[in-house]
């Protein structure tokens, strides 16, 4: 520990920041761990479990680029990062890709130098108020106090909601998603407002969610997607078709309990061979094993498996798939082809 | 003869007081309803801290341990007491209270995938058998610090303490320690033996060197060199695995131990004559007590990650503690300044005049008076640092506070909130109130009856 502080202020005077950039996939092999950069906690999306083992939707990102890359879904360090944290721990190469549900904006992209490999989940902001209030649409919400988190884009997109509707609203600002069900519970606010997913969780711990009502408008776009830092474009690719290839599996019926024996067989479908490796020399491409999407996909399953078992309808947080399903289904999740 | 028998002749016996004066009822009367307004005051207190309590104590006791998930936990109080409200949902803590102490700490480092209900039969040492060992030798280790009454040789283990520490909580080679602990060796003899050959001033400058060479250059390869004919040593455990109340107590202590004597120096150095060191020392202590904690932290985790290299291997827990030291220590200074300002001038002319130079004045005159009075603003200081440690959950280490926003982000605890609190609570008064004991222990010893 100490000799690590030692050799860290001697790199200090020898190298330039900047110079070990590239090359990640090379660090990570090395080093036989992927460092991912998970929030401290979000239901359904990532959390620790009683024997700290990490769950959720994100932390399934995370280990299918670990079983991707290293074969192994179990090769990931997770860093629980901050709002505050996150953009800098992947600058400055603490984390080797981000997957903290992370809205995907301009900015974020273009000037914090960041690479967003696709987006995972299609998030909107939106409104939930107790029944007893008799409010049925958020146009209806003149003069209500709005729990609201503050130094978050749905700050932002409320004031400029109501400003576009011509309504007065007073905001009850707050710091963190458990202040605010507390806050709302105790009545302080008659609506909170948050990304969807959250106001869904959130009423799942109410005593009885059903007294409260999620209004059916949708306010912004949050596409939340994993990324990767500017400067090393093969990483960023690894990151992107790992995700698509879960995209893809889905559409093409593999699954985590199927795709290893269709791998061994093979099937008369020449892009689901492609991906899985039997045709075709996708990996090599990577600059990973041929079978690199079958272990991604054998990690935790294609998309919409890690979906049902993490946020889907049958767990408490009880998501619809919506502009998360795939194409075909009306949905917006479209992998580009393997090929 | 007149009658005078209303005079009395013999000694009437004393009489018991009255009971309304002693007792039980004297004392209620003389302190809590000596008057109409105090009157008034002692009822409304009372009723008070009855309304307190009767919503707070069937909230604790009337609670439930056993249950899976949020959920579970009201069904069963919805059966028993046939509501939910003002019932404490306890089974959080009994799921979850290993991680808020240990975090994510192996249970048995060498079987890292090991939980503890799930024990590898070759593990014959109990489950976090390293950080508790830790924790009782800190306090073996602080005890002939603290009492003076002890064994003085216990103080050995006190020396050890800080290169014994370390290893235990985050292992590998032994020679690692073993060859920092030898850096030590070296800079004393070389003052001890240097100082006859070539003065004091030289001793140190040469020891100093001698030191660092050490560290920098000889002691990596020595302790890889010892390990490669000896490999004795302990599974590692990655800094990123710390956390729940250890990580408090670890971040705590070591900026406890170590911003006392920090703070004596910087205290010492804001009073000198030389100018350059009275400067660097006004500098440094205004610097860091103008800044929040929270900005040293960020600094810590955020900015020093963009000066450094990426890839460097630089702790963010070694990062975290040198910043809460430093934090400590202007503070502690500053408390410290203050005692040596309360000592009257005459005893520092009191040591000049019995010869004694500026070190040997200040050990045996001037510091054991000064610490004496500034032990109050001391021990504050370290309870508030050992407090401001749940401030590192901002920056994503999971100390208590930030553990229970990752167990509240399970689906079968989100929702819970006061209990988890509760908890934490709990446990950083036991080791605040602890503190505050023993300094009010320690100013009674010490009161020599001046004021």
């Amino acid at each position: 520990m100490k000799k690590s502080v030692i050799l860290g202020a001697l790199t200090v005077a020898g190298l330039s920041a900047g110079a070990a950039a590239a090359a990640t996939l090379d660090d990570i092999k090395a080093r036989g761990k992927l460092n991912c950069g998970v929030t401290t906690g979000l239901v359904g999306f990532a959390a620790p479990d009683a024997n700290g083992e990490w769950q959720g939707f994100d932390v399934g990102v995370c280990r299918a680029v670990a079983a991707a890359v290293l074969g192994d879904p179990s090769a990931v360090e997770f860093v629980p990062t901050t709002g505050k944290t996150r953009f800098t721990a992947l600058a400055s190469g603490e984390i080797d890709m981000l997957a903290r549900n992370t809205t995907w904006t301009l900015s974020r992209d273009v000037d914090l130098k960041n690479e967003f490999v696709g987006v995972n989940y299609y998030d909107g902001q939106g409104f939930m108020v107790p029944k007893g209030l008799g409010v049925s649409s958020a146009k209806e919400l003149n003069g209500a106090t709005v729990c609201i988190q503050t130094g978050t884009t749905t700050e932002l997109n409320l004031a400029d909601y109501f400003r576009a509707n011509d309504m007065e609203y007073e905001p009850v600002p707050i710091e963190t998603n458990a202040e605010a069900q507390q806050q709302y519970l105790a009545g302080a606010c008659d609506v909170y407002t948050t990304d969807a997913s959250g106001l869904a969780a959130t009423r799942a711990t109410f005593e009885s969610p059903g007294d409260h009502v999620i209004l059916p408008e949708i306010i912004s776009k949050e596409p939340l997607g994993p990324l990767v830092r500017h400067g090393d474009q093969e990483w960023g690719d690894i990151v992107r078709w790992t995700l698509n290839a879960l995209i893809a599996a889905e559409e093409f019926g593999l699954t985590s309990a199927n795709v290893e024996e269709l791998a061994s067989n093979g099937t008369d479908k020449p892009e689901v061979n492609r991906i899985l490796g039997v045709e075709g020399t996708l990996g090599e491409m990577l600059g990973l094993e041929s079978d690199w999407a079958v272990n991604a996909i054998a990690a935790g399953g294609n998309y919409g498996e890690l979906f049902e078992k993490h946020i889907g309808e049958n767990t408490p947080v009880g998501l619809a798939r919506g502009l998360n399903a795939q194409w075909q289904d009306g949905g917006l999740m479209y992998a580009p082809p393997f090929r | 003869m007149t009658d005078h028998s209303y005079v009395r002749t013999e000694m009437l016996p004393e009489k018991a007081p009255p009971a309304s004066e002693v007792g039980v009822i004297g004392w209620i009367r003389e302190n809590l309803f000596s008057g109409w307004f105090n009157s008034i005051l002692t009822i409304l207190s009372l009723a008070f801290i009855y309304y307190i309590l009767s919503a707070l104590i069937p909230w604790t006791f009337q609670s439930v341990w056993n249950a899976g998930s949020l959920d579970e936990c009201r069904e069963i109080m919805r059966e028993t007491w046939g509501e939910t409200h003002g019932h404490a949902c306890w089974a959080v803590i009994n799921d979850r209270w290993l991680q808020l102490l240990y975090g994510f700490y192996p249970p048995y480092p060498a079987y890292p995938d090991a939980t503890v209900a799930d024990a590898p039969a070759e593990a014959w040492l109990p489950a976090y058998f390293r950080p508790n060992l830790t924790l009782i030798l800190l306090f073996v280790a602080l005890a002939p610090v603290l009492f003076g009454h002890l064994p003085r040789h216990l103080l050995i283990v006190s020396a050890i303490y800080p290169f014994l520490m370390p290893w235990l909580l985050w292992g590998g080679s032994v020679w690692v320690p073993v060859t920092i602990a030898f850096g030590f060796v070296i800079l004393f003899g070389v003052i001890k033996y240097g100082q006859a050959v070539m003065g004091t001033l030289a001793a140190i400058i040469a020891a100093v060197g001698a030191a660092l060479v050490w560290w920098l250059v000889l002691s990596g390869p020595v302790a890889d060199g010892l390990y490669a004919v000896m490999p004795v040593g302990l599974p590692t455990v990655e800094s990123r695995e710390f956390g729940g109340f250890m990580l408090a107590v670890l971040l705590g202590v070591v900026a406890i131990g170590l911003s006392l004597p920090i703070g004596i120096v910087l205290a010492l150095g804001r009073q000198s004559d030389l100018f350059i060191i009275k400067s660097l020392c006004v500098g440094f202590i205004e610097t860091i007590r103008g800044v929040p904690l929270i900005t040293l932290l960020f600094v810590a985790s955020v900015l020093l990650n963009y000066f450094l290299p990426p890839g460097t291997d630089f702790d963010i827990i070694v990062r975290v503690m040198i910043m809460v030291t430093i934090f400590a220590s202007a503070y502690n200074a500053e408390v410290i300044r203050g005692g040596l300002a309360a000592l009257p001038k005459g005893q520092y002319e009191g040591a000049d005049s019995l010869g004694l130079n500026y070190w040997q004045a200040q050990r045996l005159i001037i510091m054991p008076q000064a610490l004496k009075i500034s032990i109050p603003g001391i021990v504050s200081t370290f309870i508030g640092v050992f407090k401001d440690t749940t401030l590192v959950s901002i920056i994503g280490l999971l100390d208590p506070i930030g553990l229970s926003q990752g167990i509240r982000a399970n689906q079968e605890w989100n929702g819970i909130y006061w209990e988890l609190f509760a908890f934490i609570a709990l446990l950083f008064f036991i080791f605040c109130f602890g503190m505050s004991r023993y300094s009010m222990w320690l100013e009674r010893k010490l009161q020599t009856g001046h004021r």
